[in-house]
């Protein structure tokens, strides 16, 4: 391969010109494509975060209640009316072996079981419709790092104490330290401290949610010893959708992604991945153009010396790899080249930019574009280096 | 290897032509006998057209033969494979051109060690002294390390053919060999041919247009519209 190696290096650099033009060519091409895939990633992430830092990636629930019918006789067909059943809130069967068997599934991060249900807040005249939350704050901070959103006071559940969302705090006109009284409806009513006030940063969610200890929530909701929910975190976010199936499987209950409850943002999602993949791939396609009709030109241009080395035993098989290598070369330098200049836009990005969230460069991106570059590289090196293996010595030693 | 004491090449009814299978078929040489041996410093001479240049192509496997065969160093060369060929191209026959096409990117002494490279790599320290002392044989000691385009015609063509005699060919392929130089450097290239093949007893086979070059030769071989028609020795 030594002399492969040494015929394409000392062709390249005796192209100089045409060499830098078309290394600057893929570089360019390189660092748009390193650029705009962090720039997506960095995104997505952002986007990922913010909807996935209040809730979970699984919710897992009882399933719905439906009518049982009974089936007719043979013979006789049945025609049914039939209206859906209201589903009143109730516990998930057994949710103390279903949490223990979810914790030792090996995708699953965290589990929690919580149970919620509505109810109002009363204070003087004005009262608020909430969602009452029972935690177990140890499992459920594992899942939504509800510690972090803390804005007053700390998350602390227990006995008559409860954390509320600064909108709700701000609508009831109350602080840290102050009464609620909360009613369940049936008479079923109680008188909380506020010892924590969150802000999760979605205006909904920060004037509904109102965190108890279970056992209140239980009580409360008429519901005792009952969890009502069991949220579940995965390791690999997208693969959430397999493991909620196989959870619904392994359980009986209704198991669901992240994915499946925010189906509007997977599909901005995925169009924003698909044009972005568009763009790579018609980038990299024009690159492999350029790469290929330089190589061209220069195997037309070296017609005479490929001659003369065919006539001195080169084989046709090295001829090849002599073009091959320069195709693999444009590829890994201009990648290096690009790569670097991709790493200054998303530093720019990230300093001088608006700073709208960040973007990550890391370094599998760039070891996959480089990687992906050598070998666009040498396909695209393909068909000039065929027109230099298949060149008739005698044709191109007469062409002079 | 069976060949005749001192035989490099034999050629046997060879025939070639071009566009065969097609209408346009024509015959460019008709069954040629011809032998050499590795004393033979021989010219081959004639007009414009009677098939000396495609002669030298077969002979130099650079292109095959329609029919008859061409031994060479007792090897039938007529229905070789292509990486065959290139190999014994490559160990047994040296050229040199009348453009003497040296490669540009390389310096002279690389073009010299550029048959050793494409052989078996990287260059040893051996090569290269090879190498050099062919430079010195053929006077541009001097230029080893320029680049070729900073070489004069003649200077070039002595680059060619140091080039030509690295690999100990047994067979010195030249084209026109000084068509492109004065008559001082074209004296000069002719004295080195004659000089390698007493020292190195390499057969050379020289075409050439230049009487006072092929009246010099040992032995003169006439071809004209595709046949030998005369094969002279000097002593004769």
């Amino acid at each position: 391969m030594w002399i492969e190696r040494t015929l394409a290096v000392r062709f390249l650099r005796e192209g100089r010109i045409q060499s830098v033009l078309i290394l600057v060519g893929i570089a360019v091409g390189v660092a748009v494509i390193v650029f705009l895939s962090a720039l997506i990633t960095g995104l997505q992430h952002n986007i990922i975060d913010r909807t996935l830092g209040t809730q979970a990636h699984i919710r897992v629930e009882s399933p719905d209640e439906v009518n049982r019918v009974l089936s007719p006789a043979a013979g006789v067909v049945q025609l049914i009316l039939e209206s859906r059943r209201a589903q009143r809130l109730r516990s998930i069967n057994n949710w103390q072996q279903v949490r223990d068997a979810l914790d030792v599934l090996p995708e699953v991060t965290a589990v929690s079981p919580i149970i919620s249900g509505p109810a109002f807040v009363r204070r003087g005249a004005a009262v608020e419709s909430v969602a009452l939350v029972g935690i177990d704050v140890d499992r459920y901070t594992r899942i939504i790092p509800l510690r972090d959103d803390i804005i007053a006071g700390q998350l602390r559940v227990g006995a008559g104490d409860a954390v509320i969302g600064n909108q709700l705090a701000h609508d009831l006109g109350v602080t840290l330290g102050d009464k609620l009284r909360l009613d369940a409806g049936e008479g079923r009513e109680s008188v909380v401290n506020i010892t924590g006030i969150f802000e999760l940063g979605v205006r909904e969610l920060d004037a509904r949610y109102v965190y108890l200890d279970m056992k209140q929530a239980q009580s409360l909701l008429n519901l005792p010893g009952a969890a009502t929910v069991i949220d579940v975190t995965v390791k690999d976010i997208f693969g959430a959708d397999q493991v909620a199936s196989r959870i619904a499987r392994l359980t009986g209950l209704k198991a669901e992604s992240w994915m499946q409850s925010n189906k509007q943002l997977m599909n901005a999602l995925d169009s924003q991945r698909i044009s972005t993949q568009m763009i790579s791939f018609f980038v990299a396609l024009s690159v492999a153009l350029g790469i290929a009709s330089v190589l061209f030109v220069s195997v037309i241009q070296r017609t005479r010396e490929i001659g003369i080395l065919r006539a001195m035993g080169i084989t046709r098989r090295q001829m090849l790899w002599v073009f091959l290598l320069q195709g693999g070369v444009f590829g890994l330098a201009g990648s290096v080249l690009g790569g670097l200049v991709g790493i200054g836009l998303v530093w720019a990005f990230n300093n001088l930019g608006p700073k709208l969230f960040y973007i990550p460069v890391t370094p599998t991106l760039l070891l996959a574009t480089s990687l992906l570059a050598t070998i666009t590289g040498v396909i695209a090196a393909a068909v000039p280096a065929r027109r230099a293996a298949r060149m008739d010595p005698v044709q191109a030693i007469r062409n002079v | 290897m069976s060949e005749p004491a001192g035989e490099v090449l034999r050629l046997q009814g060879l025939c070639k032509s071009y566009n065969v299978g097609l209408a346009t078929e024509v015959e460019v040489l008709h069954g040629l006998d011809m032998s050499l041996a590795r004393s033979d410093f021989t010219a081959l001479v004639g007009a414009s057209g009677s098939g000396k240049s495609t002669l030298l192509n077969l002979i130099g496997l650079l292109d095959t033969l329609t029919a008859g065969e061409l031994f060479l160093l007792g090897e039938p060369t007529r229905n070789m494979d292509d990486a065959r060929r290139t190999a014994l191209r490559g160990s047994a026959i040296g050229f040199v051109f009348q453009f003497h096409h040296l490669i540009p990117a390389f310096s002279a002494l690389e073009n010299v060690l550029m048959p050793l490279m494409i052989a078996t790599g990287k260059p040893t320290a051996a090569d290269t002294d090879l190498a050099r002392s062919l430079l010195a044989e053929v006077g541009m000691e001097a230029f080893a390390d320029r680049k070729t385009d900073q070489l004069s015609g003649g200077q070039q063509q002595r680059v060619a053919i140091a080039r030509a005699l690295i690999a100990h060919p047994a067979l010195l392929l030249a084209d026109e060999p000084t068509g492109n130089l004065d008559s001082r450097s074209s004296e000069d290239v002719f004295a080195l041919f004659r000089r390698f093949n007493e020292k190195f007893g390499c057969a050379v086979l020289l075409v050439t247009h230049d009487e006072r070059i092929s009246s010099a030769c040992d032995r003169m071989v006439t071809l004209d519209d595709g046949r030998i028609v005369a094969d002279t020795h000097k002593g004769d």
